[in-house]
């Protein structure tokens, strides 16, 4: 079952679209089993995702925390490593957000805190990332067990450090204070005329998200770095055959990855909350597995994928208000649902394919 | 002082149960060669599947047969997207657990309209504690007697069977033609191929072994220990399992040290919180839920002996090639 059996848009377009179309169908029967109706509920959820003005922000807003998800599992499929810690790694990315804000925010603009910010979220998650990245290069200790491991000691340390140190002295509320202006990423209606996405707030971070997948794709296809990447995703021997160190790209790629989840921190403390506070990540790093394998690892496929889950978010806010019996869970329902058919089982629908392209295309080349 | 140790190990018992069965869950599945992080949502799906029907029959071993179906369910979901289309395992691990995180959260919803927790159960929802025999005779014995009353009886039927299976487990897979067939599949599928027995149909049941026992684990939580479902209730036990098991080098009497290691830790911590130790002062709550994370860890990077898994684990096996 090698690829090249089966015609490019077929590839990559087609059983994507096919394996989603599965994923929906399924999550009708969901929705038909709790007693609402799946067309109406289809409806809502489109409605309330791209219907109106706020909608489309929301969307856009979540669609910027899959994107850096997505990003950081994509980057590191290409080397055939399996991050799953972004949850863990996007989180502690909030700990360098948090600090940059809350040094700077009084003293200077959003514009110069920025920078620090991004730095801090980038530098955290790669560090996050970096002990499984060193265990699995050096000691061959599997990267998708640490991950995990890893996002739990996440959890434990960011509670203890919420509940214990960077707590609002006389709050209850385990979280920092509110960052000042210098600490508040600008809203997109601030500065794109002509927009109303009401309370929504997506921000300068969807143009950050939207430049870090141009950066991937720079990385990835067109730097030696990335080629290094890329061969030994392909065929780890082989790249070592040729030169290529392993613990060199396993390293950076963990730490290329681990930065990008852990930037997803900007969208969320600096952008929205401005304050950093408990569990924050609450699933973006997981479904960023989801929106990696939908987008086939490439930026192009990430961004649209990160978009569609976005709406998923926002619609599904939406149904949950009009329908109370669809509850927000029926979100995580349908993201289980995606993950597994476009995931696990991305393959299903991959033999009637071949065969069905194999025979119609075979009288052809008979002929020619 | 040793009243509080004994008090201890007594939570340590409970807490180790559902660790115990989840992890030689793993086990069965992680021998032949499936990799499982989806334990966790196995057990999810059982723990309210059980808590549903012991609600609904007030008999709690009809829970424990709903509990441990819809575990058979997940794990067969996940058997046939491994096994039967060669997908990636761990992809198919984070499914499962997204699929009962949602599902557990929206059916209880729709069906009790508490948000998502099930009823308290009734009379014979719920699996009592048994006294063992003696046990009250043999109570007023110094050190003996207390040890048997206090921790050895008095648990649910469902912390014996946990321990009960650890032995079971190994029989099964050191001394049984089937086990040996299953750690050979998890090793070198190929040769269990060529020998003429079905690489498919021995995962299969692993995978079906593995459902059976986070059923268990799963029912446990919500019809043993506690009365009644609540919304992810499982708070990540699944993946501590997981940690043992690997922390267990996957043996079936590792696991079962590695799981009153960790439960032990977990006991210790709710023990200790808000109290200071003397010269250390007070340890934080968080670095005992982080521990056997971190331990696991350590192990992993082979500071502590070496952690080898099954040859053949994560890799889906293909017969011909196209």
């Amino acid at each position: 079952m090698s690829s090249g059996q089966l015609p490019r848009w077929v590839d990559f377009g087609l059983i994507p679209v096919l394996n989603l179309i599965a994923a929906f169908l399924v999550s009708g029967l969901v929705v038909l089993l709790i007693g609402e109706n799946p067309l109406e509920a289809v409806r809502i959820l489109l409605w309330g995702s791209l219907g109106f003005g706020e909608g489309v922000g929301f969307t856009l807003f979540y669609a910027t925390n899959f994107i850096f998800t997505g990003l950081a599992v994509a980057v590191a499929f290409h080397a055939g490593l399996f991050n799953i810690g972004g949850e863990g790694q996007a989180y502690i990315g909030g700990l360098g957000v948090a600090w940059a804000c809350l040094a700077l925010d009084h003293y200077v603009p959003w514009w110069v805190t920025m920078p620090f910010a991004l730095a801090g979220a980038a530098i955290m998650g790669a560090a996050w990332a970096f002990i499984p990245a060193w265990l699995q290069a050096k000691r061959g200790s599997h990267v998708v067990i640490t991950t995990i491991m890893f996002n739990f000691i996440a959890a434990a340390l960011m509670n203890y450090l919420l509940v214990n140190i960077m707590v609002k002295p006389g709050s209850m509320q385990p979280e920092t204070r509110t960052f000042e202006a210098g600490g508040k990423l600008p809203f997109l209606k601030e500065f794109v005329p002509g927009i109303d996405f009401g309370t929504a707030p997506v921000n300068l971070a969807l143009i950050i998200a939207l430049l870090a997948s141009v950066a991937v794709w720079l990385i990835v296809w067109r730097t030696r770095l990335g080629y290094e990447i890329r061969a030994f995703g392909a065929n780890a021997t082989a790249a070592v055959y040729a030169g290529i160190s392993p613990v060199r790209v396993i390293v950076i790629t963990m730490l290329i990855s681990g930065g990008l989840a852990g930037m997803m921190a900007i969208n969320e403390i600096m952008g929205s909350q401005h304050r950093l506070l408990l569990e924050f990540v609450t699933g973006y790093g997981f479904v960023g597995i989801a929106v990696a394998l939908m987008g086939r690892a490439h930026p192009v496929g990430i961004v649209l994928a990160a978009i569609l889950f976005g709406m998923l978010y926002q619609g599904g806010a939406e149904l949950s208000f009009e329908k109370p019996a669809i509850t927000r869970d029926m979100i995580i329902v349908i993201q289980g649902l995606v993950i597994l058919f476009a995931g696990a089982l991305e393959h299903m629908f991959r033999p009637a394919l071949i065969q069905f392209f194999t025979y119609s295309r075979s009288p052809a080349e008979q002929a020619g | 002082m040793f009243d509080a140790l004994i008090l201890i190990l007594d939570s340590t018992v409970r807490l180790s149960t559902p660790l115990l069965l989840a992890c030689l869950a793993g086990l069965y599945s992680e021998r032949s060669g499936v990799v499982d992080i989806g334990l966790e949502g196995k057990m999810l799906g059982a723990a309210f599947g059980a808590g549903a029907v012991g609600y609904v029959t007030g008999n709690a071993w009809l829970g424990l047969l709903a509990g441990i179906a819809v575990a058979i369910a997940l794990a067969l979901v996940h058997g046939f997207a491994s096994i039967t289309n060669r997908g990636n395992q761990i992809v198919s691990g984070v499914a499962i657990n997204f699929l009962a995180a949602g599902l557990t959260a929206l059916l209880g919803q729709t069906w009790f309209r508490q948000g998502g927790r099930t009823p308290p159960l009734p009379q014979g929802g719920r699996f009592g504690d048994i006294t063992l025999p003696y046990a009250e005779q043999a109570r007023d014995i110094p050190v003996v007697g207390e040890i048997y009353y206090e921790l050895l009886s008095g648990h649910n039927i469902l912390v014996y069977v946990a321990f009960l299976a650890v032995p079971v487990t190994w029989w099964i897979l050191f001394r049984t033609r089937f086990g040996l067939r299953l750690r050979a599949v998890g090793e070198n599928p190929a040769a269990v191929d060529t020998a003429g027995i079905s690489v498919v149909w021995l995962r299969y049941r692993a995978v079906i072994a593995c459902g059976i026992l986070t059923g268990i684990a799963g029912s446990y939580l919500s019809i043993a220990q506690s009365s009644g479902f609540i919304k992810d209730m499982t708070a990540g036990k699944g993946f501590i399992a997981l940690a043992a098991l690997i922390f267990a080098k996957w043996r079936p009497a590792n696991a079962m040290f590695a799981c009153l290691l960790f439960g032990f830790l977990d006991a210790v911590a709710i023990r200790l919180q808000g109290q200071k130790i003397p010269g250390i002062g007070e340890v934080p709550v968080q670095f005992f839920q982080a521990l056997p994370y971190i331990l696991t860890v350590i192990l992993l990077a082979g500071f502590i002996g070496k952690a080898i898994p099954p040859k053949a684990s994560g890799i889906p096996y293909l017969k011909e090639r196209t």
